[in-house]
């Protein structure tokens, strides 16, 4: 994708499309958080966020959350937090646990998708159903985060409207957890993504 | 044939070939996988009946645990 007609936009020309956009992100976590917070910052019009999760104490190595919101909803905790960066954006919050029927509801009139889960499985689900249900919106997924180092390793993969970020190949485990320079990278990389696409359409 | 396999030239030594046993042959392991042909998305209980024809564009995408 050539991203020759966004340098020459201004910030200002930059806020008036977006903020006419309404984002989807599917899960809270370290990439839902992160990458939300990213697109806040640009000033997206409209955030729809949904996770059924609270705030643990071990999300804080990498989610966009403070100590003193350990035990809250991620979904409405995100919300809060966007709010004090910019009281603005409207978001939309559903603390539920996505199935397929509840993306197509949540999510079906958004400009674009963000996957943010944190199980595989979840991804495909998610894959699938949009790409399914909802072929005509754009679906950026995070792949592959885990561990440190190896920055050039992230990268982004396009296939049609199917856009893949991350280095498709690091799992989590105990020897390789997730951590916040990488996931915050994967995040930014949908955020940017996501700009780039709000901004051709 | 030769068949464009995650937007690199592949050549594949038969005429007919499920997306089942292409991933097979490559050896994709990973039990989560997402696979596109031509652009259209094939689900897991499709890929042994829909076949792959010279000139294809294949995608396999590996989904990795962790966000």
């Amino acid at each position: 994708m050539s991203t020759k007609a966004i340098k020459e936009m201004t910030f200002k020309e930059i806020k008036k499309i977006v903020e006419t956009k309404t984002v989807g992100i599917a899960g809270a976590g370290g990439l839902g958080s992160n990458c939300a917070v990213a697109l806040a910052r640009t000033g997206i019009g409209k955030i729809i966020v949904a996770d059924f999760d609270t705030i643990s104490e071990s999300n804080l190595n990498r989610q966009y959350y403070y100590f003193e919101q350990i035990g809250q909803n991620k979904a409405f905790t995100l919300s809060d937090n966007i709010y004090f960066i910019d009281p603005d954006i409207k978001i939309e919050v559903h603390p539920i646990k996505l199935g397929p029927d509840d993306i197509v509801r949540i999510y079906k009139d958004c400009d674009v998708i963000i996957e943010a889960f944190d199980r595989a499985d979840m991804k495909q689900m998610i894959i699938e159903t949009v790409q399914t249900e909802l072929p005509h919106i754009p679906l950026i997924v995070g792949s592959g985060m885990a561990g440190w180092g190896d920055s050039n390793s992230i990268k982004l993969r396009q296939i049609d409207n199917l856009y893949i970020c991350g280095d498709e190949k690091t799992e989590i485990a105990e020897d390789t957890p997730s951590l916040a320079p990488r996931v915050g990278m994967v995040a930014n990389m949908q955020a940017n993504v996501a700009l780039e696409i709000l901004l051709k359409s | 044939m030769e068949i464009t396999l995650n937007n690199r030239p592949e050549i594949v030594d038969k005429n007919v070939l499920s997306i089942q046993e292409l991933i097979e042959l490559k050896n994709f392991t990973f039990k989560l996988l997402v696979t596109k042909l031509n652009g259209t998305l094939v689900k897991k209980d499709q890929r042994k009946s829909v076949t792959i024809k010279d000139g294809d564009k294949v995608d396999v995408i590996h989904l990795i645990s962790g966000g």
